[in-house]
């Protein structure tokens, strides 16, 4: 409450007028969701396959998927940029095709990707989990092929699991900082934009800028508790998800 | 129609071993077998969901072992229905249909008029019409299986595959659905193949049948032959004989010896030949099982002059309450019986433990196996 009570308006208008403040912030926002766009890209499919299969060796994927989860933020950086320099053969491969991750917004991105990837795969997991395989199994007797079936039943069953997954990864992305200031400190997202005013200037001067950024943030997290308190309030009703997803799929999130 | 050849499956935790079985054409065959025999991955194989290792699978002379389920043409209603939640009644049962226009050959020749005809037929079959807008949480359990058989029937399958469909049902609503799936399989000439438990549905229902247990086939036939002669005794035991035993057979198998007690056999023409092994010269000793309904003993406390040609005392061990009839276990030697009697032969006898009476049964009313 500090926080949001602390700048004086006139201090925050201001803010909204630093071009250097809007930048930050729509970088923050921008990677965030580029982050949860390859997360919904590369994730979907990943969450489908643990949810339906088994095979040796799962335990140790979902372990790997959770890492970023559990290790400190800083480590995450280093170890990204162990494999993105020039001395690993990731890195050379990068390097060649003319991505580089250190300082640019690619490297951003990477970075929120790793970390916010884990909660989309889960959440969307665990709505998979959650549609019987026994519907998709009619769904092919009655004549549809894998792919209609998973459009047609599969998907919209999970889709609102699939959104909050969404938000959950654009939250996580937006409140990154020790990964990405090891990776990227230019371009400025807006937690290291923060941290910078407070090292040069100040308390003062960082609170506007924080003041924008848990704006930002607390909505997100405002819309990802609505669609929760909807989804339990629908599962007593309808287990496995409704069709209530289309109206907020049209929310502007994804 | 189906024809099922030397079908090895191991799905999940199921394994059905070298099953071989044989559907005709408009038949409504039951697949009968306890909790856990494999019945529903039996069906599910025919669907193409649980994989193969060995054997073959043909609908209708095509071999559909290699096919993916969408191109099998077999519908299935599962004992949980299966609905799809997001979908109304009518966008549940109109699902497969677009299927239907792209596929090529035999679905594909249908026109939009016999669909919206067989869509109608149907609707108006399973009493459908009123419930087309519901979202299938809003309905009962007969009102979602009728749901369910209308989309798997509307695609027009070869086969339609049915999964327990009365178990799941409120007892009230059994003989409701019962009568309903007869009057659809004759109504559509479709191919069913029910699995059930239940060998009282299967009597009720099923022209054709077979019993399964521990993934395999142990005995096919016409369900009222699978009744009255029981080939093994799983199956005697399953479909409701209490008193199966091990017995020797002589005289070319009219006589029995089991535990103590002689009983009398019709003549053989009547029974499955068993194999005869290796007897001593003149007289065939033959080792198998033998079989007596529990309604089948008449129980007196004088022996009766009739044409019973099995009777020999028994000592009462217990009597216990079924409702409706009264179940006597019996000791007669080492042999232990079981007779159905109505409550009011208890009191006329003056049934109790400890009581000796008398045991009579015909010869005809012995099944040998």
């Amino acid at each position: 409450m500090e926080m949001m009570t602390a700048p004086e308006p006139e201090m925050l208008a201001q803010t909204l007028r630093d071009r250097e403040v809007v930048k930050a912030i729509w970088l923050s926002i921008s990677t965030a969701g580029a982050a949860a766009g390859l997360s919904f890209l590369f994730g979907t499919p990943l969450a489908y396959l643990l949810s339906r299969t088994s095979f040796p060796g799962k335990r140790v994927v979902e372990s790997i998927i959770d890492l970023p989860i559990v290790i400190p933020h800083p480590v995450i950086g280093i170890a990204i940029l162990s494999v993105a320099g020039r001395n690993h053969w990731l890195g050379a491969l990068m390097q060649e095709a003319g991505i580089h991750i250190m300082g640019s917004v690619g490297g951003i991105i990477t970075v929120l990707t790793f970390v916010g990837l884990p909660l989309y795969v889960n959440a969307a997991k665990a709505g998979f989990e959650a549609v019987g395989p026994r519907l998709e199994r009619v769904s092919r007797t009655l004549g549809a092929p894998p792919a209609a079936t998973f459009f047609r039943i599969t998907f919209p069953l999970a889709r609102r699991s699939m959104l909050v997954g969404i938000v959950m990864c654009i939250a996580r992305a937006v409140s990154e900082f020790g990964a990405v200031v090891i990776v990227a400190y230019h371009p400025m997202i807006a937690p290291v934009l923060i941290f910078e005013r407070y090292e040069a200037f100040g308390l003062k001067y960082s609170q506007p800028v924080a003041f924008w950024l848990i704006a930002v943030s607390l909505s997100l997290f405002l819309l990802l508790r609505t669609l929760t308190v909807r989804e339990e309030k629908q599962g007593k009703r309808r287990p496995g998800g409704g069709p209530a997803g289309s109206e907020l799929a049209g929310s502007g999130l994804s | 129609m189906i024809s099922i050849r030397n079908l090895s499956v191991d799905f999940d935790d199921f394994h059905l071993r070298e099953v071989d079985l044989e559907v005709e054409a408009g038949d409504f065959f039951v697949l009968l077998g306890p909790t856990g025999a494999g019945k529903t991955v039996l069906l599910e194989a025919v669907t193409g969901i649980a994989p193969v290792t060995a054997g073959s699978i043909r609908i209708s002379g095509k071999e559909i072992t290699a096919l993916p389920p969408e191109k099998r043409h077999a519908g299935i209603v599962y004992q949980d229905y299966a609905l799809f939640p997001h979908l109304s009644v009518e966008e549940n049962i109109r699902f497969g249909l677009k299927y239907m226009r792209q596929a090529g050959g035999a679905a594909g020749r249908h026109e939009q008029r016999d669909i919206e005809e067989r869509f109608d037929f149907l609707a108006a079959e399973l009493a459908l019409h009123s419930l087309l807008h519901r979202m299938p949480e809003t309905l009962s359990g007969g009102e979602m299986q009728r749901t369910a058989l209308a989309r798997a029937l509307i695609t027009d399958p070869e086969v339609l595959l049915l999964d327990e469909p009365l178990s799941a049902l409120d007892p009230a609503f059994r003989e409701e659905i019962r009568r309903m799936l007869k009057r659809l399989h004759a109504d559509t000439g479709k191919t069913f193949l029910m699995v059930t438990h239940d060998f009282s549905e299967a009597l009720s229902l099923g022209g054709r049948g077979a019993v399964i247990n521990n993934g395999r086939i142990e005995q096919t036939g016409k369900i009222a032959e699978i009744f009255r002669k029981p080939t093994s005794p799983f199956v005697a035991g399953f479909v409701g004989m209490k008193n199966v035993l091990e017995a020797e057979f002589f005289e070319s198998g009219t006589l029995a010896r089991t535990g103590g007690l002689e009983l009398r056999l019709a003549s053989l023409e009547d029974r499955p030949a068993g194999p005869p092994s290796s007897g001593a010269s003149g007289e065939t000793v033959e080792h198998g099982f033998l079989a007596v309904r529990p309604e089948d003993i008449v129980l007196s406390t004088e022996p009766i002059r009739s044409s019973m040609r099995n009777s020999f005392t028994a000592r009462v061990q217990a009597v216990i309450d079924r409702g409706m009839a009264c179940e006597v276990l019996l000791g007669a030697g080492s042999t232990k019986l079981t007779a159905h009697v109505t409550r009011g032969s208890v009191l006329d006898l003056e049934l109790h433990e400890g009581k000796e009476i008398w045991c009579s049964f015909k010869a005809t009313a012995v099944h040998r196996f």
